[in-house]
């Protein structure tokens, strides 16, 4: 391990001040968010291509640019997950060159919150914190609550008492405890920023929110790693707070600064369940004011947040790189699951059905044209939300168990042929 | 009248660490122009140079946000209380 500390400080993104690396997110100056930053420099001198094939099969083959001072502890087999040509959905939807990047599938709790859990936890161990917690639509509860059961860590996940009950059960399987607040996201989010630092606990996405974002990073070095060290010229990603979307620019940004792929024209599309679609809202509006939602209503529960914490980066970075947002209805969302599941085989959660709808329309509208290479985000399992289209995806045919009958079942399909 | 404001960590260092102060105000505005002068400095943390509340603040008074009422001419009264909250967080 070279000597120079590759995360050098954090920085109030808003007016530059640094700060020591503690478990504080906010500047006390402007109330700008506070963002790890790099000695890319030092990174530049020692991490090559071949370095990184040479780790493990994670997240962490990148560590020199995550925010810890020393080697990982929590979340060590996280990320790595397949980016899949989607050749069969690329066909349907009239594109050249489609991939889909699968984080369906992440470790332990199949959705992309591993990643940004396995950074928030690895530094809560550095800076000595032994409790954390966390406001969440379910997907980061589930990841924190594992994550910390694995690390030996307390942990209190706090959640909108509505959320889907296989959400629920996903947390309260790992022993934590699990506080149903009667209210919003918006409202849960509220009352941790307001408790955070008050018992000394570390808040993945409060007070250690500096770290925990950094993570999302690595679902953009692997995009860029899996489709042989190039960047796609377009990429759609779903939005709830917006942070995934600017960090995985941050990701594709940091890659060509380093020099570990070419520097080359890349867009970003960001993608909203119409009934929370702040972000795409203030897009559509040509405004970097995001309005907030008050009462966010869709079965994308996952994107439900109606304040958006990094809505007005994700504008800039969507307007920035030529790209733009879009939003779809419930009905779009399901119809999205299911063109997902029928032809790549990959049972996505609401949040998925969102990314690939917005997709269909960008697409179908020309904003994202056909003959370039596009990705999509999914960013978590559909065992997670079965809940949401229970009773839009059919019922088995039943029948007594012989042949007669199983034939009779066929016929009309055998005549069809 | 007397209103209760709670102060956000980043900026107890201007309330000698306290978490909850008091200040008169019959509006957000007047609470937050009348802390101003016990706690000088306070009021830039919260108000940009064209006195809009600043992008990363939310101020609510009880559970609602100030964004969806009156904005800084939202009017308390006793019994009310006001927090002045990060808006960074969450995710």
């Amino acid at each position: 391990m070279d000597k120079r500390p590759f995360f050098s400080h954090l920085q109030c993104r808003e007016c530059g001040r640094r700060y020591p690396k503690e478990a504080i997110h906010v500047c006390e100056f402007d109330f700008g968010p506070l963002e790890a930053a790099y000695d890319y420099d030092a990174i530049r001198d020692t991490l090559t291509r071949d370095k990184i094939q040479s780790r493990g099969r994670s997240m962490w083959r990148y560590r020199e640019l995550l925010p810890i001072e020393k080697e990982a502890t929590v979340g060590l087999q996280v990320g790595f997950t397949p980016l899949i040509p989607a050749r069969r959905l690329a066909e349907k939807l009239g594109v050249k060159e489609l991939y889909i990047k699968n984080d369906t599938v992440n470790y332990p709790t199949l959705s992309f919150k591993d990643r940004v859990v396995s950074v928030a936890l690895s530094r809560a161990k550095e800076l000595g914190i032994d409790t954390v917690a966390c406001a969440s639509t379910g997907n980061l509860a589930n990841s924190v609550a594992a994550n910390a059961a694995a690390a030996g860590l307390k942990s209190y996940v706090l959640i909108p008492a509505d959320l889907e009950p296989s959400k629920i059960l996903g947390s309260l399987i790992f022993g934590t405890n699990v506080i149903g607040i009667q209210g919003a996201y918006d409202q849960v989010n509220r009352l941790c920023s307001e408790v955070a630092g008050k018992f000394g606990w570390g808040f993945v996405n409060v007070n250690l929110r500096p770290y925990y974002a950094e993570g999302s990073k690595t679902l953009g070095f692997e995009i860029a790693e899996q489709l042989g060290w190039r960047l796609p010229r377009h990429t759609v990603v779903p939005m709830a707070s917006g942070s995934l979307l600017t960090k995985v620019h941050k990701a594709y940004t940091e890659f060509s600064k380093i020099g570990l792929v070419d520097s080359s024209e890349f867009s970003i599309y960001g993608a909203q369940a119409s009934g929370c679609s702040p972000i795409s809202t203030a897009i559509k509006g040509n405004t970097e004011v995001v309005k907030p939602v008050q009462k966010p209503q869709t079965i994308a529960k996952s994107l439900s947040i109606g304040t958006p914490a990094d809505g007005y980066y994700a504008i800039r970075t969507m307007k920035q790189t030529g790209g733009t947002a879009e939003d779809c209805t419930d009905e779009e969302i399901i119809e999205g699951i299911k063109l997902l599941a029928e032809n790549e085989g990959i049972f996505a959660e609401t949040a998925g059905g969102v990314t690939v709808a917005c997709a269909k329309k960008l697409i179908e509208s020309g904003r994202i044209p056909k003959n370039e290479s596009i990705v999509l985000c999914i960013t978590g399992h559909g065992l997670k939300t079965q809940e949401a289209i229970s009773d839009k995806v059919g019922q088995p045919k039943l029948i007594r168990p012989n042949l007669k009958e199983f034939e009779a079942l066929l016929e009309p399909q055998a005549q069809a042929l | 009248m007397s209103i209760p404001v709670r102060i956000p960590t980043p900026l107890r260092k201007l309330t000698s660490d306290q978490e909850v102060v008091d200040a008169e105000g019959s509006t957000v505005r007047e609470v937050i122009n009348s802390l101003e002068k016990t706690y000088p400095g306070l009021k830039e943390r919260i108000y940009d140079e064209q006195d809009k509340v600043r992008r990363f603040v939310n101020v609510f008074v009880n559970d609602e946000d100030i964004r969806f009422l009156n904005e800084s001419e939202t009017a308390v009264k006793t019994g009310d209380e006001i927090s002045i909250v990060p808006a960074i967080a969450g995710g």
